[in-house]
């Protein structure tokens, strides 16, 4: 199996070195060691004035790559293993255990230089994270030319592909509409909640919707007028089949005739599908359905009646 | 002290800015510890305290009961549940020997949703202080 080939690539790696002749890219220094003491609220007397030294928990932070990382201290042995990892998915990657020990404390000005063995790959692990390999790698740390040992430095990732998580489907979105430049107006309009009826410039008639020129006269001069928001049903169908994403059947879709006298075809909301009337009052607003779309729709006017019958039929 | 006593708890709040200023404190600029989306993006509901950081707040917590004589020797620590922005973690310890002037002591650290660290820390005190 392609799983077990690779257990058994990675554990090849196990003794070879993950980092050669690292060097500290800044000597122990006062800054740093302020900086971390003021994130973590660390107040010991022992790290601040002329004889400060530097938090012994800070050994691993001298031998950080930081933002730009480490040009060539991690060794092409150690890239190898973690591409390898990465290419099997395991693309993401936590800290799960740090062992330290300090044999001498640091002081400002000391030059770090570091070696890193790769002690242990597990087996394949499945975790809450997800499923991956633990990886152990043993660092020491040297300060002066010497090489004297300081501290040494255990550490395990574990790198993983992410457990895929219960992806809750998205919700389909609904349809959006095409705008181009004979209704890009009336959109401006819906996105200020402000539902706009054309009229002919020339002969003053009112047309629903937008077009390039006027039915009655043919002209192509036109100006707007805002919808006052009420309105009746006009007619109505009700939507059982095919079902499209983002709608749930059965629904009711009204064709609205404004106070203006227009006609527009839209939701009718606030009412089941099966109690919307010819006949019915109702008044324009505004939903925002997505972080791009706001439409408008019909809000039954007087439903106490109506909501009154479906609770009977509920209680039933 | 002898084996078997316990440290008074120390409570942290798990602030944004705590995980953040950790982590770059730690030159530690792993998205996950400063960029939600990221975090997201890689599983994780939120960005998380860094290892460093927990490492260097076991110590803290140690060297501030025992006082700026005492020395760090080792320290190991075990992560587990993540320490998210929000949540509270509580760090308790307990001495579990105490060998002339060496006293081992291990540290455990429960935030809201469980252990987030197991350790145990090696320190030193000068002679006269163990008591």
């Amino acid at each position: 199996m392609v799983v077990e080939d690779l257990s058994v690539r990675l554990k090849a790696y196990e003794g070879r070195a993950a980092v050669l002749g690292g060097h500290g890219k800044d000597p122990v220094n006062a800054p740093m060691i302020r900086h971390w003491c003021e994130a973590l609220g660390d107040t010991n007397p022992a790290y601040t004035g002329p004889d400060a030294i530097a938090p012994p928990t800070m050994l691993q932070v001298w031998t950080m790559g930081g933002l730009s990382g480490h040009a060539t201290a991690r060794s092409p042995v150690y890239e190898e293993l973690l591409s390898l990892l990465d290419d099997a998915g395991c693309t993401s990657v936590v800290a799960t255990d740090c062992e330290q020990e300090y044999l001498r404390e640091l002081r400002p000005g000391d030059e770090i230089t570091f070696d890193s063995v790769i002690e242990s790959v597990s087996e394949r692990k499945t975790t809450k994270l997800g499923t991956g390999y633990f990886v152990t790698t043993r660092m020491d740390v040297r300060v002066g030319d010497e090489g004297e040992i300081v501290g040494t430095h255990r550490f395990r990732i574990f790198k993983y592909a992410p457990a895929t998580t219960k992806k809750t489907e998205p919700k389909p979105q609904r349809p959006r509409p095409v705008v181009n430049r004979d209704n890009a107006g009336f959109w401006e309009g819906v996105e200020r909640h402000e539902l706009l009826i054309q009229r002919c410039a020339d002969c003053a008639t009112l047309r629903f919707p937008w077009l390039p020129g006027c039915h009655a006269c043919g002209s192509p001069e036109w100006d707007t007028v805002r919808a006052s928001g009420e309105g009746v049903v006009h007619s109505y169908v009700v939507m059982h089949h095919p079902p499209f994403p983002a709608f749930e059947p059965p629904y009711a879709v009204g064709l609205v005739e404004l106070a203006e006298g227009v006609r527009i075809v839209s939701d009718v909301v606030g009412v089941p599908y099966d109690k919307v009337r010819i006949g019915m009052a109702v008044r324009l607003e505004f939903i925002r359905y997505d972080a791009e779309l706001v439409l408008p729709v019909f809000r039954a006017e007087d439903v106490a009646e109506v909501v009154e019958e479906v609770v009977d039929e509920v209680v039933a | 002290m002898r084996a078997g006593d316990v440290l008074p708890p120390l409570e942290i709040e798990i602030t944004r800015t705590l995980v953040v200023a950790g982590a770059i404190a730690s030159r530690d600029y792993q998205d996950v510890h400063h960029d939600p989306e990221l975090a997201r993006h890689r599983g994780s509901p939120d960005v998380f305290m860094n290892i460093l950081t927990t490492n260097g707040l076991v110590g803290r917590y140690v060297t501030d009961h025992f006082g700026p004589s005492a020395v760090l020797r080792k320290v190991a620590i075990r992560l587990g549940a993540p320490n998210y922005p929000g949540d509270t973690m509580v760090l308790t310890g307990t001495a579990e020997t105490v060998d002339g002037g060496t006293v081992v002591v291990k540290v455990i650290g429960d935030n809201g949703i469980g252990r987030h660290v197991t350790g145990t820390v090696t320190v030193t005190l000068p002679m006269g202080e163990v008591e």
